[in-house]
């Protein structure tokens, strides 16, 4: 991660990182009709940021992603999550009784309609933690040593440099 | 096929056992994961193959070289950063301890930890013994006289993806079962990640007091 990779890496990497980001969000929202959901999704989606970090350098890729908002977003999804249930719960359902939300004597149809609204929600709970969770957990992991955090600066002013002429 | 897929994947274990570079051996066990996912594929598991291919594969590869990357490459060689953390200089300093002491403890640790796999490995093996082939149709899931299966109904397996696209609505049977019957589980797997986020970040991110003023500045950029 020191040495910076050449043009071509760099060029691929920037140009991927918005399809990877739809593709997770594809994966998350056709969960329910195929292989996905909220995990992979969110899995995918934190790729996209490992992706920058390993070849713009640590400095640049904790940029895209700041410990601040991965630290507010973690908690959020769980609490996403638990919150649908608690609001099933407040409705006078069961705790995650999606029919909760439009009421046990409902027909059918908005009950799947409940279903398909829970699921929705409690699935992007879950890609919210687990997207901030990953992204947390590889740059906690690859912060750079004092002397690298030096290097860190040198490449950050260097991707500075090459956005000032992109 | 599955035997092809499952001779490599002997192969490959027993490499990333056997080399000494780090580096290597991690690569080696992103294949092994690539290789799990094409077995869970051909069991037409594709929600576990998927989630294997994006976890095994990918994430923990990278996460396992960001390791690496602190500790050094190579098994028990001289680290490539000799100035380490607080908390990583001791667990460190543990591991040297215990190498020193199984060097003097010689062949008799060697061949007590043969002895503990060949243990474990067996009883593994014993247990496999009772475990119904795949896809057998008297396995208990599939089975209509199961206990757990009240009577004149189908089995438990059938009763999922008979009853799900009634019940809940997707055509995925796995979302159903995740999100819905058992959605209490999933959360508590999502708190679990989470969990595990927060260990890290408590671990590694006060070990290092001296770089919180930057990144807080890094935070407000």
């Amino acid at each position: 991660m020191t040495e910076t990779p050449s043009l071509i890496v760099r060029y691929v990497a920037r140009r991927a990182v918005p399809f990877i980001q739809l593709y997770a969000l594809y994966v998350l929202g056709h969960g329910e009709d195929g292989p996905g959901g909220g995990f992979q999704g969110g899995v995918i989606f934190a790729s996209s940021f490992v992706l920058m970090g390993l070849v713009y350098g640590w400095g640049r890729g904790r940029e895209d992603c700041p410990e601040r908002v991965a630290d507010v977003i973690a908690p959020a999804g769980c609490l996403l999550y638990a919150g649908i249930g608690a609001v099933c719960l407040l409705l006078g359902g069961a705790f995650l009784q999606y029919e909760a939300f439009v009421g046990v004597d409902a027909d059918h149809h908005a009950k799947h309609h409940a279903h398909h609204f829970g699921l929705i929600g409690i699935e992007l709970g879950v890609m919210l933690t687990v997207t901030a969770s990953m992204v947390t957990l590889f740059f906690e992991m690859a912060r750079p040593d004092d002397e690298e955090v030096a290097d860190g600066v040198a490449e950050e002013v260097d991707a500075e440099g090459e956005d000032a002429d992109a | 096929m599955e035997v092809l897929i499952l001779a490599v994947l002997v192969g490959l274990a027993i490499a990333a056992v056997r080399v000494r570079d780090l580096l290597t051996a991690t690569a080696i066990l992103g294949a092994y994961s690539l290789m799990m996912a094409l077995l869970w594929c051909t069991m037409n598991a594709l929600d576990v193959g998927f989630t294997e291919a994006a976890v095994g594969a990918g994430i923990s590869t990278v996460l396992m070289l960001a390791a690496i990357g602190r500790i050094g490459r190579r098994e028990g060689g001289p680290s490539r950063m000799p100035l380490l953390r607080l908390p990583l200089l001791s667990m460190r300093q543990r591991v040297e301890r215990a190498e020193e002491l199984e060097e003097g403890q010689g062949r008799a640790g060697a061949w007590g930890a043969v002895l503990v796999c060949a243990l474990v490995g067996g009883l593994l093996l014993y247990g496999t013994a009772d475990m119904p082939r795949v896809g057998r149709q008297d396995s208990p899931a599939n089975r209509k006289d199961d206990p757990a299966t009240p009577a004149n109904e189908a089995s438990i397996s059938q009763r999922y993806l008979d009853e799900s696209p009634h019940d809940v609505g997707p055509n995925n049977v796995v979302t159903s079962v995740l999100g819905d019957y058992r959605g209490y589980d999933t959360m508590g797997e999502t708190c679990v990640i989470f969990t595990a986020a927060l260990c890290v970040l408590m671990l590694l991110r006060q070990a290092m007091p001296r770089t919180g003023g930057r990144r807080r500045r890094d935070g407000d950029a």
